[in-house]
């Protein structure tokens, strides 16, 4: 035996490594921080790959198909005309909601030369106003071109410019990644803390001379390892897979992997918190959902916080994930720096000071 | 020869609240011995053994060991003793080559795991996790991990219960090999027939009390002069024997 003098870091490291292989070979870790986001970000990836929104009309067999605002609503991307239906299934369906307008146009000898009679339903909501409005489009065009024509009072005129398309992966990936940080940052931390407890492993590293920071650091340093490379997993297959906006590249992914980073620590308080407050293994999830539900719920993982009612987005605004999952969202789409969004990471910050006061009052150690 | 105190306990008390656990007991065990702590269980055995291995404070007493006091040299028993928990886990999803890594890691030294593993005989299953070793093996994995930082003490606590007799007499040679190479073995057991063939001294352990320290014959001898005789006449072998006699000696993996 060789008396070197004691490394507390030799000690640390040697937890890491342990736990590092420990949580790889733990199949509930690599399924909740790989496989679930990837299966989200699958499915959202292929739901919303057409276009947004579609009119469903049916066309009535008397409607007469040569006239001008036929041909004019043939050329709307929006309006999906629909002809191989008899009009009793048209009107079942058009009960049902599955078509939002029956549409008949009908040849006047005198004006109005013609008359569009649109049939719809309750079933149909906001989808008639945008067929109202392609219509009127429609209308103004032909009557314009009549001779005699007032001169028009307002026309507008068109600018584009080059823009980035936001796709659907834009703002699922983040929440997605958010997500799987929030739930081994929770649930890992509080199962691996919890257990090491109850079966009297850390009592034993206790007849030994390591630190107590030591285990600590040393399974922190192991859990953040496998979240930073979970994220760049994830990060990776979204750009390649589904074409994932990173506005600058590599430095936007060095960025999310930082922002990453100040999210699991944060997330790791409640873990730590959550194994300190949990009596056995069985209470760990109850426990551990209260915080992550609400927030894989109101964070803006799946849908944005803006679509809630009124007084749920108080809430919303209050959870740390939401600015984890916003400050992602504006570094990899919007191209924003770590200082642009640095309103997000005090609020993390803040959560985290006060987290880690909690769980400094409810850790136990035996 | 003069028997070398390595570790001296005067008055530990322990108490939990109101329960007294520990009621001022004194012992000493000497260097290179097997020293029992006998007696039933909530007797306080484990209670001293934890505030001797610097895992629990003592409400009062004073302690040294290897000649470190444990208030102020905690750092350095912990690196001079071997400790074996009651019922203790290891890290989940690592073999135990791994396990033996990670020790080697907190004690700051480095030892081949092989090596270890073949003082206890379980270099077959260097590739296995710790779950998946039967009894008899879990505990003498157990005890190679004590061994790594090259311990003057070993601290077992009740290392054989639940074991069959082979596994039982295969941990008992075990703990004489690590006594003969110059390590002291402090044991906690409530076997008395163990205690008897393995202990070189034992103490008695009730409600909180040493009730007797000596060496097993002394106490048998001093039983006898004191007129007792048991109730059955004594047979030349009993029921253990004859099992080991009918099912071999060498142990089995489970």
């Amino acid at each position: 035996m060789t008396d070197k003098p004691y490394s507390n870091l030799h000690a640390t490291l040697a937890i890491a490594k342990a736990s590092f292989r420990s949580i790889v070979r733990s199949p509930s870790s690599v399924v909740f921080t790989l496989l679930f986001p990837l299966i989200f970000i699958l499915v959202f990836g292929f739901i919303s790959g057409g276009s947004v929104i579609s009119v469903d009309v049916g066309v009535a067999k008397t409607n007469d198909t040569i006239n001008p605002v036929y041909q004019a609503l043939k050329k709307v991307s929006v309006v999906r005309l629909i002809h191989n239906q008899t009009p009793e299934q048209m009107r079942a369906n058009l009960q049902k909601g599955s078509i939002d307008a029956i549409m008949n146009i009908q040849k006047n000898t005198k004006p109005p030369y013609f008359t569009v009679n649109i049939q719809s339903s309750k079933a149909s909501g906001d989808k008639i106003s945008i067929l109202k409005s392609a219509l009127n489009n429609i209308f103004f065009q032909i009557n314009s071109h009549v001779p005699d024509a007032p001169p028009p009072v307002a026309v507008i005129k068109e600018d584009a410019i080059q823009g980035r398309e936001y796709k659907t992966i834009d703002f699922i990936l983040p929440g997605q990644l958010g997500f799987a940080l929030l739930s081994t940052g929770v649930f890992g931390t509080a199962f691996v803390f919890l257990s090491l407890r109850i079966t009297l492993v850390i009592k034993r590293f206790f007849a030994t001379p390591v630190k107590r920071y030591s285990i600590v650091i040393g399974e922190a340093l192991a859990r953040i390892s496998f979240a930073l490379i979970g994220a760049l997993f994830i990060i990776t297959i979204g750009r390649f897979a589904f074409g994932f906006t990173l506005v600058h590249g590599f430095v936007t992914v060095i960025n999310m992997l930082i922002l990453s980073f100040i999210g699991v620590v944060v997330f790791m308080g409640f873990g730590f918190t959550v194994s300190g407050i949990a009596k056995n293994e069985s209470s760990v999830p109850p426990i551990a959902n209260m915080i992550t539900l609400p927030q894989f719920l109101l964070s803006g993982t799946f849908f944005s916080i803006n679509v809630f009612p009124a007084w749920l987005q108080p809430i919303s605004r209050a959870l740390p994930l939401t600015y984890l999952n916003d400050a992602m969202r504006k570094v990899a789409f919007e191209g924003a720096s770590l200082m642009d969004v640095s309103h997000q990471i005090l609020i993390m910050c803040l959560w985290g000071v006060g987290i880690y006061f909690v769980a400094v009052k409810t850790f136990k150690w035996e | 020869m003069v028997k070398q105190p390595i570790i001296t306990v005067k008055n530990l008390v322990k108490n939990y609240g109101d329960f007294k656990a520990v009621k001022g007991i004194s012992f000493e065990v000497y260097e290179g011995e097997i020293f029992g702590l006998l007696g039933p269980n909530g007797a306080g055995k484990t209670t001293t053994l934890e505030i001797i291995e610097t895992l629990r404070d003592k409400t009062s007493g004073e302690i040294t060991v290897d000649g470190f006091n444990i208030e102020t040299d905690a750092a350095n028993i912990k690196k001079r003793i071997g400790v074996q928990l009651q019922a203790a886990g290891y890290y989940p999803n690592l073999n135990l080559t791994e396990l033996i890594n990670l020790f080697c890691g907190l004690y700051g030294i480095e030892r081949s795991p092989i090596e270890m593993l073949e003082k206890v005989a379980l270099t077959d299953k260097a590739k296995s996790k710790y779950k998946e070793l039967s009894g008899g093996q879990k505990q003498r994995f157990s005890i190679a991990t004590t061994l790594i930082n090259n311990p003057r003490i070993v601290f077992l606590d009740e290392p054989t219960t639940g074991l069959d007799p082979q596994a039982r007499r295969n941990l008992w040679d075990l703990i004489r090999d690590i006594r003969d190479q110059g390590t002291t073995v402090v044991i906690t057991t409530h076997y008395m027939d163990e205690a008897e063939v393995l202990c070189d001294r034992v103490a008695f352990v009730d409600g909180g009390n040493i009730i007797g320290v000596d060496t097993p014959d002394n106490f048998i001898d001093k039983l006898v002069e004191s007129g007792f005789e048991r109730k059955k006449e004594v047979k030349l072998a009993n029921l253990e024997d004859v099992f080991i006699n009918m099912t071999g000696k060498e142990w089995r993996e489970e």
